[in-house]
């Protein structure tokens, strides 16, 4: 071991630190590993190094995403063409290159004064470029113009406190990239048309997810440059502590953004097929029922008439009947959206799944998700058409239980588990926990879900304690991890 | 424990990422990487990805690359120890015995006892095979995920010491250290402990290019506009929100029938007729339809759904 490498394991060793500020379970010998793993390759390979950093630290997908991020702070000002101020000549670099080929091709006049270097375009030039750029796909011109881009549009100044998100929505804003797109595909369909075969729909919806995925690819071009300015700016913990987000299991539901919301809902199938493999395995693997007498007779025969191996009866199969019954008034919204989304997996899974839905009338949703593929038109429709309102379309536990106790409760049986989903903030109306009482009789489990933190619970006009008392278990459930716990709870 | 003598088996990343390439395995920077490193460190790998992405093809090429001997314990519920470690060879110890008895001047017990448990009674089972393989193995142990966690624990010493334990005989240590896969698909979470001693890969579906230059090595005389347009297709299919996804083999699949049938291009009709090689569900295929084309009858025609 070098001298020179001791800057570089410090640097690891707050990267690691980091990592685990973010919420990545990180153990020593995983640590130590790393700090192997990066002896064997070369330094100046950032991609090599970067993928030997995630073999050793990251073992989980999900957290794919929190590494990255953390990686791109601690490492973008790192490496021969990531350093701050080259970028200039970068694309007037490029554009000789270009300029050189322009010769015998037909582009050349649109970029003729590119070789004064990049801040002397104008900006309907820089937007011929870019739109260039997009047709043929060039990556390299691409990032150039990136970073051109950032610096003209973005106004990052030092010591400005300001997100990132900001310098990206003003430098988009000045691309205006759906434009942009439009151009494209006009232009491609003139093209195709000039050739005497105009595109058919397939290809037409192929060129499109092509220049689609150019424009990402250029965004995150936009948003790595943006965060390399700012590392620059700010130094590496801050903007660490700035982009930390939470893990995918550690997204509350109730401020998920939609564009978590997403990736919730692809965590969410996983999760519904482990709980049906888990249940499966229980039913093959789990406690054997009575001695059978007669088998352990017939197989004593053979220990001549010692009763050696006592033989088994198979268990019965539970098969779990599963009642859901949701809140989707406004206060819990957020989190009524991810409920319905559970319903429709686990009816996926489980043979008999019924849904309910009430705010302070209750009605039977189970047909919506039945054949349904899509989950987003399946909670729609339980969001226009579902009848729940009954006075004021303001939640009332109370009443909402009652009707349901009148028109389902003889539904619910010894097999039944019931699950209420809500916060059990009832506008001070009466709570008639007596039919959740009435059902914890019947069912054979009643659970509750709430989507509030515990330390809420009880406080203005949440009354969760007093269906507690009645239920046989309350669970907190804001995130994927506590809904895991549940589900671990529940197999 | 790192002292046996095993020689790094690959120069660098480039050189395992051309040697896979002659054997037919199209590897990104991140898989040549990881099983660079896994050679250098001496650690098993843990792949994981979504089913069809070449895990477990990954394994049997490092083998035909390295010239090793694909040595595979295919995980399922209920495997134990019997199966995955070693099992005594009871009848044959039974033998043993009784041949002892008839003879009056026989040996004695003791002696009958150690020689029973000696390696000749001893049936090996892949993952002592692997540890006592003279000659260069990979040991590939695939979709760990499907065993139960309990029985995770009997890789834990093989996985990291790269010995078995076996109460009669005392310890077996490996004489070369093997090139380990594990692979998984991701039905249940693995334990910490498992994880902790892996290097962990995810293999995704490739992008663009890379599954288009799958297509043209893997179905000989595929012409590259065909080769092209397969991997666009499939790659606009993989956004959609699909119940199973196109996987590679699924891709390289329909490459081949688009031979067999002679497609030069691939036009909205012939994806539709074929779309059942890419998409195993009927609502997959109707929403891919839907997406693909104006044409709301077509996609009615194709996929006629229950309701």
């Amino acid at each position: 071991m070098t001298d020179t490498r001791s800057p570089m394991l410090e640097l690891l060793s707050g990267f690691i630190s980091e990592l685990r500020e973010a919420g990545l379970p990180v153990s020593l010998t995983e640590n130590l590993d790393a700090m192997e793993a990066i002896t064997h390759i070369p330094i100046e390979d950032r991609d090599a190094f970067k993928y030997a950093l995630a073999a050793t630290l990251v073992k989980n997908h999900a957290h794919w995403r929190a590494f990255e991020t953390v990686f791109e702070v601690y490492f973008s000002l790192r490496g021969g063409h990531h350093a701050i101020g080259d970028d200039t000549d970068d694309l007037a670099q490029l554009l000789d290159d270009m300029e050189g080929e322009g010769d015998q091709g037909n582009e050349g006049e649109g970029m003729g004064r590119g070789g004064g270097g990049g801040d002397a375009l104008t900006p309907e030039e820089l937007a011929e470029l870019l739109y260039q750029a997009l047709m043929q796909g060039n990556d390299a011109l691409l990032r150039a113009i990136a970073r051109q881009a950032v610096r003209r549009f973005a106004g990052m100044e030092p010591g400005r406190p300001v997100g990132g998100t900001y310098y990206l929505y003003r430098t988009l804003r000045n691309l205006d990239l759906d434009a942009v797109l439009d151009k494209l595909m006009q232009q491609t369909r003139d093209k195709a048309e000039d050739q005497g075969n105009p595109l058919s729909p397939l290809e037409e919806r192929l060129e499109e997810d092509e220049f689609r995925i150019r424009i990402e690819s250029l965004k995150k071009e936009i948003e790595a440059e943006i965060r390399r300015r700012l590392v620059a700016d700010r130094g590496v913990e801050a903007m660490a502590r700035t982009l930390r987000k939470p893990l995918p299991e550690d997204i509350d539901f109730m401020h998920a953004s939609r564009e978590e919301m997403v990736g919730l809902r692809k965590a969410l199938y996983p999760l519904t097929r482990r709980l049906a493999v888990r249940l499966a395995r229980k039913r093959r693997h789990g406690r054997k029922g009575p001695l059978d007498f007669r088998s352990t007779v017939r197989h004593s025969l053979s220990y001549g008439g010692v009763p050696a191996e006592p033989k088994f009866r198979y268990p019965r199969p539970h098969k779990p009947e599963i009642f859901v019954v949701a809140d989707i008034s406004g206060s819990v919204a957020a989190f009524a959206r991810f409920t319905l989304m559970l319903v429709y997996a686990i009816s996926h899974q489980f043979s008999k799944v019924r849904a309910f839905v009430f705010i302070d009338g209750v009605d039977e949703v189970t047909s919506f998700f039945e054949g349904v593929e899509d989950v987003t038109e399946a909670v729609h429709r339980v969001n226009t058409e579902a009848d729940v309102v009954w006075v004021d379309g303001h939640s009332d536990y109370g009443h909402a239980f009652e009707a349901f106790w009148e028109k389902y409760g003889k539904e619910i049986g010894p097999k039944t588990t019931v699950m209420i989903l809500g916060d059990a903030r009832n506008n001070y109306h009466a709570s008639q926990s007596w039919v959740v009482k009435e059902m914890q009789h019947r069912a054979r489990h009643v659970y509750w879900l709430n989507p509030e933190p515990r330390s809420y619970w009880d406080t203005g006009d949440s009354i969760v304690g007093e269906y507690a008392t009645f239920c046989d278990g309350t669970f907190e459930c804001r995130n994927l991890r506590q809904l895991e716990k549940f589900v671990d709870h529940l197999a | 424990m790192t002292d046996t003598g095993t020689e790094p088996r690959f120069e660098s990343v480039g050189a395992v990422r051309d040697g896979l390439r002659d054997v037919q395995y199209l590897a990104d920077e991140g898989i040549a990487g990881i099983v660079y490193l896994a050679d250098r460190l001496q650690k098993p790998i843990l792949v994981e990805g979504p089913a069809g992405t070449g895990k477990t093809q990954l394994a049997k090429s490092v083998a035909e690359l390295t010239g090793a001997r694909l040595i595979r314990l295919q995980c399922y519920e209920g495997l134990d120890e019997s199966k995955a470690l070693f099992e005594w060879n009871y009848k044959k110890q039974l033998l043993r015995i009784q041949a002892e008895r008839g003879e009056s001047g026989g040996p004695s017990w003791d002696e009958v006892e150690t020689d029973i448990f000696s390696d000749d009674f001893l049936l090996t089972r892949p993952l002592l095979e692997a540890i006592r393989a003279e000659d260069p193995v990979v040991l590939l142990i695939d979709e760990v995920d499907r065993v139960e966690v309990e029985t995770e624990a009997l890789l834990l010493e093989i996985l990291s010491d790269y010995q078995v334990s076996i109460p009669e005989l005392g310890t077996v240590v490996a004489k070369q250290i093997p090139l380990v896969f594990l692979t998984s698909n991701n039905t249940r979470e693995l334990s910490e402990a498992l994880k902790r001693r892996c290097l962990y890969l995810h293999v995704d579906y490739p992008d663009m290019d890379r599954e288009k230059e799958i297509v043209l090595t893997k179905v000989p005389g595929v012409s590259d506009a065909l080769a092209d347009q397969v991997a666009r297709i499939v790659r606009s299919l993989r956004q959609l929100e699909l119940k199973k996804s196109p996987s590679v083999s699924e891709s390289l699949d329909w490459a081949r029938t688009l031979l067999l049938l002679g497609v030069e291009t691939v036009d909205a009709e012939t994806a539709s007729s074929t779309a059942n090689i890419l998409l195993k569900y009927q609502s997959d295929i109707a929403k891919a339809l839907k997406e693909f084309s104006t044409d709301q009858n077509a996609a009615k025609v194709f996929a006629p759904g229950p309701k």
